[in-house]
């Protein structure tokens, strides 16, 4: 009895040790298989290697402008592309990513930041090593990267959510903000000039809240329940975010406030598609994520050739989407954002 | 030798009801949960009356009290159960590759699907924990990551969208009968199925047994083994129903899904006085103490507390709770030390 006992015991650890064996070889599965594709990426510009890092993975967003127009963009001049990421979007979280991707020799980095500071001293080593950082969607401090590609400018993406919800509720009344995390660099950028915007041009619609639901679907969800439970005469809501906007319309689509709360901000059609066609949300916007991951791979190996540093007044030109001249602060602007709607929602799927 | 037989009360069974009423634990959590629903509702009466202020309050903590039922079941045994939260976001994935693969799949079918895929899971950290012998804490941590790795390894970064799942799933999750949501009625069920499980079953009482003291319950001849597996099936399988339930309230799942929940569930279970060390709490106070946590997070922003603040709120409530047991649990040692000096 107590042999047998024993022997459970030392099967039980043996499982256990493998099991963990198993994660721990999970874990370095995608570093070594980075490691051989960094390894195959040296020398000359038709191996750049290009790893794209995304606020987080499981995020449809990213997908759109990593694994569909980055790594169309790649294909095309023959790089390597490869992605990997947090798993959630917290500041730290692609600190560990970044110094992988810099030991393993990348030529070239497109980072969508978490946050604007925390994974600069990451990036700073990267490019000290010859790695060229483009970020994108989010930016990075500006000394902290060689480019950023944006993907519209603030002013114009403030803009048209402003005038979207205007129009959905008649120009007068209530509205709130769903946000992402409380320190996401662009969602403040938007929301501030949202501000400006709505003092200036639309003096009868107060914004009355303002709320986080850091691009989890859950507390995005609990939090538009708790926006229309605090404001009952709340006659829209802004979430200029993909997960934030998704959220927002699943809770209302069940609750009596459908149909009575407009929702716009931006998002992308597949998610949106049920929502737009059942009534709940009548226009949200957002430029073409895969327009934009194609751009940031060709700024990334434009500066990998030599082609550009990243100063103002620089060209390139990005295949498809034609010759592009960075601005002041080093950016790269894509274009105007695009206003989605129960018409056009079809011709779109990502 | 007579002196320890227990003399019957010679209190009336009224000033016993009320004297232990008073002291219970559980009503304690539950006015302090009346009293945040009656502050938030005098400032805002939506809290409570409004057509979604009601089914929300009722309907937002069902999740968490599936995960605070068996997690307090693992707890009563000296155990802790981690994995919870890796466990609700894989099975709330394969609820929706199970209808985006099979889109015509009986509701009730992908309820016991996810019941059973959580039950297995449980009981791997069951099998882990009973017979290697090993720490819990460390078997479930452990398991919390593999699950997760699991999960993230097979959804990379799809994710399961609203119109991937059928619409009568997905208004499961906010349908109500008789004012009351479905998966509120679901959670409520399985607490009392459990609790009174717990409180009259031998095999319930045998659990608080192993908890208090687990070399004295091997002693006995009590089947250790068995029921500490028991208990890891019943956490895995609450949480496998939880995975299901998350799909149908919130219609998208994403690799982080379920992400953290298993420290509400232990602080839901804390909250309600199940004492981390095994051996007590019941689970109507666990359940209670979901219901105050949840509501508490609601709560605060109608009542004008930063968003910033909540987690410290929590945290208060956590310390708070057991403060209070530690300063209840010594007073009892002082009166049971006294009771015995003068006898």
């Amino acid at each position: 009895m107590k042999f047998s006992h024993r022997r459970l015991t030392a099967c039980a650890a043996v499982v256990a040790t493998a099991t963990l064996g198993l994660t721990a070889c999970g874990g370095s599965d995608n570093g070594s298989s980075n490691a051989s594709s960094g390894n195959g990426g040296g020398g000359s510009s038709s191996g750049t290697t290009v790893t794209f890092i995304p606020k987080n993975l499981g995020n449809p967003y990213f997908d759109a402008s990593d694994k569909d127009g980055g790594k169309k963009a790649v294909e095309e001049f023959k790089g390597k592309y490869q992605e990997v990421g947090p798993d959630t979007a917290t500041p730290d979280g692609q600190v560990s990513f970044i110094n992988t991707a810099a030991q393993q020799g990348v030529k070239a980095l497109v980072i969508s930041a978490d946050d604007p500071k925390a994974p600069c001293s990451a990036i700073k080593q990267a490019m000290s090593a010859g790695t060229k950082v483009v970020t994108f969607d989010s930016d990075t401090s500006a000394d902290c990267r060689d480019l950023f590609v944006n993907q519209a400018t603030a002013e114009g993406i403030a803009k048209t959510e402003v005038d979207e919800i205007a129009k959905q509720i008649g120009d007068t009344g209530e509205i709130a903000i769903l946000s992402a995390a409380a320190n996401a660099t662009n969602q403040n950028a938007w929301i501030d000039l949202m501000k400006k915007d709505l003092a200036a041009d639309h003096p009868n619609i107060k914004l009355v809240d303002t709320v986080y639901g850091n691009d989890d679907d859950q507390t995005s969800f609990d939090k538009t329940a708790a926006l229309l439970q605090d404001h009952p005469n709340l006659k829209g809501i802004i979430s200029p975010t993909t997960v934030g906007i998704a959220a927002a319309a699943r809770y209302l689509d069940t609750s009596s406030s459908k149909g009575k709360v407009a929702l716009t901000g931006l998002g992308t059609p597949n998610q949106m598609r049920k929502y737009v066609k059942d009534g709940t949300v009548t226009s949200f916007a957002l430029w073409n994520p895969s327009d934009l991951g194609y751009l940031a791979a060709y700024a990334a190996k434009a500066l990998v050739d030599g082609d550009i540093t990243g100063k103002s007044g620089d060209s390139f030109t990005a295949g498809k989407l034609g010759k592009f001249t960075v601005g002041d602060n080093g950016t790269v602007l894509l274009g105007d954002p695009f206003v989605f709607t129960k018409d056009n929602i079809d011709q779109f799927n990502f | 030798m007579s002196a320890l037989t227990l003399t019957p009360s010679q209190m009336s069974p009224a000033r016993r009801i009320v004297g232990g009423a008073l002291r219970s634990r559980e009503i304690a959590v539950a006015l302090v949960l009346v009293l945040v629903i009656a502050a938030t509702t005098i400032k805002n009466d939506q809290f409570l009356f409004g057509a979604n202020g009601w089914r929300d309050l009722l309907l937002t903590p069902a999740i968490l009290v599936l995960l605070a039922v068996g997690q307090t079941s693992v707890i009563i045994t000296r155990n802790v159960d981690l994995s919870v939260g890796s466990v609700v976001g894989l099975t709330a994935y394969l609820t929706g590759r199970i209808f985006i693969a099979h889109p015509g799949t009986p509701v009730l079918l992908v309820f016991l699907i996810g019941l059973l895929f959580g039950g297995v899971l449980g009981l791997v950290n069951g099998a882990l924990v009973a017979w290697g012998k090993v720490p819990a804490l460390v078997i479930t941590l452990g398991t919390l990551y593999i699950y997760r790795g699991i999960f993230l390894t097979w959804a990379g970064s799809n994710r399961v969208n609203a119109s991937d799942m059928p619409d009568n799933f997905l208004k499961l999750g906010t349908q109500q009968i008789l004012g009351i949501p479905v998966l509120t009625i679901v959670a409520l069920v399985v607490l009392a199925l459990v609790g009174y499980y717990l409180y009259t079953a031998r095999g319930g009482r045998e659990l608080y047994a192993i908890g208090s003291d687990p070399d004295a319950a091997e002693l006995y001849g009590l089947r250790v083994t068995r029921r500490i597996l028991a208990a890891f099936l019943l956490s895995g399988a609450m949480a496998g129903l939880a995975g299901v339930a998350t799909a149908a309230r919130y219609g998208t799942v994403s690799s982080n899904a379920g992400l953290n929940l298993e420290l509400q569930a232990v602080a839901a279970a804390v909250i309600g006085g199940v004492a981390i060390f095994g051996g007590s709490g019941t689970v109507w106070g666990a359940a209670i103490g979901a219901f105050l946590l949840v509501t508490i997070n609601r709560a605060l922003p109608v009542l004008g507390v930063q968003d910033f603040w909540q987690q410290f709120v929590v945290g208060v409530l956590i310390i708070g709770s057991i403060v209070l047991d530690r300063v209840l649990s010594l007073r009892r040692d002082r009166k049971i030390i006294e009771a015995r000096d003068i006898a």
